[in-house]
């Protein structure tokens, strides 16, 4: 019989460049993103490096050498490059991407300096997304470095004090009361908030901050722009002692502040004598959170990218300089990659990185083609008098059916209005799935890249920061939102039928590119995505053997896992779609072409280790859900022979008493066992799923040995091209 | 008064990367170049900040980048060179390693040059590095200045004033850490750049942005340009090979023996 498993053939020449990458994450079209990412890295690379590396991490306060990295910011460009042209931009249309792609620049070297970046983005974040108009022009401008010597700087203020909010974004301590309210003129508000963990406090000039009602002439909650010059207290507070990120400047803060009620963002209404926010908190945050938090993801996957050239160079030249190790001898030039164990685990590391920076990049740009949308929708529903709320979520849900008819028929739908359902169905997902994946996956990831250096991965000075970016990728995968959010966002979005709906036709589609490039893997994976969908349906009906209902909100220890399982789906998918996108394109560009054969070996070596990881893990999490919540039969219980029954069957089935197993003799004794073997009626279906699952998995470990041959013989850079 | 200036400007490898000697089907070469990250030769690189330097100080001054390179890799390496100066781009499609013929490299660059709609060439200045980081023959650019009749050439610049009557004061490097003070009359005129003395700017994205209306339309329509037609009878390694290595807390005076050593040495 002929198998798939294909003979090593090429194997990787160079490590993947900007062009490989360019192909991968869709932006050889975009020149102003590709100008962004050099801008971006001549920083990370320069003064954010020389910064890690003189132990500017050593200090918990904002010092000048520190501060220094903003202008630096401004100077390449990153700092406008979430503004629009009108403000100073340079990147035309929605800019997730273009987010996305600087901080995962930033993150190659310190996540703290990502962090910096971003949380200035954060802070007008809210403006931008729900602010009126006359507050984003205002804000928008003074934060533009192409428009002012000194723009301003913001912070976003959230989280407070505990037990406020935090995990639970709804309990804001926070208050906002009425100050004074002169008739015919502008009400003054009187704000109080005590921010925990707020993000470049140490300098901001503004605050974008949420507070609730404490008084019965203000309806709810909403979000308002304090400014360091406003009358009261804008106490930066004292430097948070965190461990991680320490190039970003982070304080808990104490506002009581007077100010205008037009701080208050996307404007207010007077209803009655109340002023009703048009926007609470919770609107507000949502439509940025659900942008941010994708960014965030791909910090993490940089850094696992990050980690292979100097965990390769180490490796290699892992002994020479030894008296006893002559150039020429397989010691000397292969180091540590003599050994097996090295290189697999190496490829772990990369395959992760690689799936996590396909599903944040995905992510990215799924929320550039649903921004546009989004304003299209929002205008439909105005101009339907569902502009807002509930009215606008029923005349959504109504869609719903129209939406799934056209998934299953494959067609894209002339209705914006469902266009905009089906991308958000997914961007639902995807976002918090790249968060907490890459993050949370990621962190283990980048423990197993530091143990991989030795000894060395642990100091200060390890080549490529790698303790430093393991530690930071546990706040990553807290701030914005930490795992448990996500896991329960997950938790609503993933059973949403819309998305599921194209989750089932993802499956197809994976079955087609196996066809074509069986070694990728892509039909394992098609066969773990069709076994979590046959167990969350059985999940969404099955009782445990208490009689409870297994897939309810308060069940986490069901929903999460499951959330678990479709990041690990989600993940590898994509990384198989973007080699797909290598495979299609590669050979155009002249510098990819030339070590193209290897290039696509390797990739589709990395893929194929990724569905296998990917299908040993949701099988194991499906198979655990279950059975798990049955319970397991014991001696005393149906399921087990009774020898007196035997004998009496023996005369009518000869030979049963001789092939019967689980067999309760006369005297009470029994097999030393937990109880009979647990039978599998009404779980043959899934049964079959998972012993097929199993056999797909086959060949994973042949692309490990494969793709381990390229770990050996890649040429990479005489040094790391940043300091440490 | 406004000068034209042409800086003529290969790309090479990145400095980090490992460069292995290889033999092609067209003969010498390096090994995975195509795939090697590439950047603008650093004397070259030094050419065109002063160009820009020049041209905005001197009114109605433009800058020309002069480019023989396979596209593809200078497009790539034009994504962060556009955004330090700006200029406008001339753009030949060819090898661009350090085994192409610099005679027919800078047939190729003068006939792009006369090309060039609208130039002046009273007032052309012509720049570029006084060596390269491909071969370090520092040959092509006194040849294109010859095949552009222009004869007043310099090599090794660190400086260049321009008096009020449009005269050039050139400071060129010679032996001993010295340097040469030359006085022509104005352009034309060929300045092999040394390091000159301007940092490397900043990126600026928005530079960028403007340059690329001119850059992109500038690769696509590059010619082939007709190099590399010469046999190489034998190729040899340098007897000095770079060895890369990072050392810290090593004081300055060690580093300088250990290198005084090395090339002792070899």
């Amino acid at each position: 019989m002929r198998t798939t498993a294909r003979p090593k053939t090429a194997t990787l020449k160079t490590l993947p460049g900007d062009d490989v990458h360019q192909i991968l994450w869709r932006f050889s079209d975009r020149f102003d993103l590709q100008m962004l990412v050099n801008s971006v890295r001549s920083v990370a690379r320069g003064p954010v490096a020389r910064l890690v590396a003189s132990g500017a991490r050593n200090t918990h306060e904002w010092t000048p050498e520190k501060a220094s990295l903003l202008k630096e910011f401004d100077a390449a460009g990153v700092t406008s490059a979430s503004l629009d042209a009108e403000y100073g931009g340079y990147i035309d249309g929605p800019k997730n991407f273009a987010l996305a792609l600087s901080a995962f620049e930033l993150a190659w070297v310190d996540g703290g300096a990502a962090t910096a970046s971003l949380a200035g983005c954060l802070a007008l974040a809210p403006i931008h997304e729900r602010g009126t108009e006359e507050q984003r022009a205002h804000y928008m401008k003074l934060c533009s470095p192409t428009l002012n010597a000194e723009p301003l700087r913001g912070a976003f203020c959230l989280t407070e004090p505990l037990p406020y909010v935090g995990v639970e974004t709804g309990l804001l301590s926070g208050k906002v009361r009425i100050a004074e309210w002169k008739e015919g003129e502008e009400p003054m508000l009187e704000v109080d908030k005590r921010g925990r963990f707020t993000t470049n406090m140490g300098f901001a000039n503004f605050v974008t901050a949420a507070v609730d009602s404490g008084d019965e002439r203000i309806k709810g909650s909403c979000m308002v722009i304090l400014e360091e010059t406003d009358p009261g207290t804008f106490d930066r507070g004292s430097a948070t002692k965190k461990m991680v990120h320490q190039l970003s400047s982070t304080t808990d803060p104490i506002f009581h502040l007077t100010v205008p009620a037009s701080r208050i963002i996307g404007g207010y209404e007077i209803k009655d004598g109340v002023i009703v926010p048009n926007f609470n908190h919770s609107e507000v945050i949502e439509a940025v959170f659900r942008r941010t938090r994708v960014t965030v993801g791909l910090m993490t996957a940089a850094k696992l990218l990050s980690a292979v050239e100097p965990l390769l160079r180490y490796h290699r030249d892992r002994f020479r300089g030894g008296e006893t190790t002559h150039p020429g001898s397989v010691r000397y030039e292969l180091g540590l990659q003599q050994k097996e164990d090295v290189l697999h685990r190496l490829l772990e590391v990369w395959a992760t990185g690689e799936a996590a920076a396909s599903l944040g990049f995905a992510a990215a740009r799924l929320f550039d083609e649903l921004d546009p949308l989004e304003q299209e929708k929002t205008a439909l529903l105005a101009a339907q008098g569902a502009g807002k709320g509930m009215s606008a979520f029923r005349a959504m849900r109504k869609l719903e059916p129209d939406a799934i008819a056209a998934i299953r028929a494959h067609r894209t739908p002339d209705n914006p209005l469902i266009r905009y359902l089906i991308l958000d169905s997914a961007a639902n997902v995807f976002c918090p799935a790249a968060k907490l994946w890459n993050t949370g996956h990621g962190a283990n990831e980048l423990r197993e890249a530091v143990s991989l250096m030795g000894g060395y991965g642990i100091t200060e000075d390890c080549p490529g920061f790698l303790v430093q970016k393991w530690t930071d990728a546990q706040l990553e995968a807290t701030y914005e939102g930490p795992e448990a959010v996500q896991r329960r966002q997950l938790s609503v979005t993933m059973t949403n039928e819309v998305f599921l709906a194209q989750f089932q036709n993802w499956i197809g589609e994976l079955r087609v590119i196996a066809g074509e490039h069986p070694a990728t893997s892509a039909c394992a994976l098609a066969t773990a995505m069709q076994m979590w969908l046959w167990t969350l349906r059985h999940l969404q009906n099955a009782k445990d053997a208490d009689g409870q209902n297994l897939y309810q909100s308060s069940r986490q220890g069901v929903t999460f896992p499951m959330a678990d399982a479709l990041c690990w789906l989600l993940s590898a998918r994509q990384l198989v779609l973007d080699t797909m996108e290598l495979a299609a394109k590669g050979r155009d560009n002249a510098s990819v072409a030339e070590g193209f054969d290897g290039l696509m070996e390797f990739y589709t070596d990395l893929c194929s280790i990724q569905s296998g990881r990917t299908a040993g893990e949701v099988g194991r999490i499906c198979a655990e859900l279950v059975f798990g919540y049955n319970r397991h039969v014991d001696w005393t219980g149906e399921g087990c022979f009774h020898r007196e029954e035997l004998i009496s069957l023996e005369s009518i089935i000869p030979g049963i008493e001789s092939m019967a197993r689980d067999v309760l003799e006369t005297d009470g004794s029994h097999p030393p066992k937990a109880g009979p073997c647990v039978r599998f009626n009404g779980y043959e279906q899934f049964q079959a799923l998972r012993s097929k699952l199993d056999g797909c998995i086959t060949g994973s470990q042949l692309a490990k040995d494969r793709a381990g041959e390229s770990l050996v013989a890649v040429m990479i850079p005489a040094a790391l091209d940043y300091p440490a | 008064m406004s000068y034209h200036i042409a800086v003529c400007a290969g790309i090479v490898p990145d400095p980090l990367q490992t460069l292995e000697p290889v033999s092609g089907p067209q003969g010498p070469a390096l090994k995975n170049e195509m795939m090697l990250p590439a950047v603008l030769d650093p004397w070259a690189a030094h050419a065109l900040y002063e160009a820009s330097h020049l041209a905005k100080n001197v009114p109605g001054s433009k800058v020309y980048l002069v480019s023989l390179a396979p596209k593809a890799k200078l497009q790539q390496v034009l994504m962060t060179m556009a955004q330090k100066v700006a200029f406008e781009l001339v753009a030949l499609d060819g090898p661009s390693s350090g085994f192409t013929e610099s005679a027919d490299v800078a047939s190729a660059l003068a006939a792009a040059i006369e090309a060039i709609p609208g130039l002046d060439r009273s007032q052309l200045l012509l720049f570029g590095g006084w060596e390269s980081a491909a071969r370090a023959a520092g040959t092509t650019l006194a040849m294109v200045g010859e095949r552009l009749g222009i004869t007043e050439q310099f090599q090794g610049v660190d400086a260049l004033k321009v008096g009020a009557d449009g005269s050039l004061e050139i400071l060129e490097r010679v032996e001993g850490g010295k340097h040469q003070v030359s006085v022509c009359a104005g352009a034309p005129a060929v300045l092999g750049w040394a390091t000159g003395s301007l940092p490397e700017p900043p990126n600026s994205p928005q530079t960028g942005m403007q340059n690329m209306r001119t850059v992109m339309p500038a690769l696509q329509k590059a010619k082939p340009a007709q190099v590399g037609a010469h046999a190489f009878l034998s190729v040899s390694l340098p007897k000095q090979q770079r060895t890369t290595r990072i050392v810290k807390d090593v004081p300055a005076a060690e580093v300088a023996r250990e290198i005084a050593a090395w090339i002792r040495g070899s």
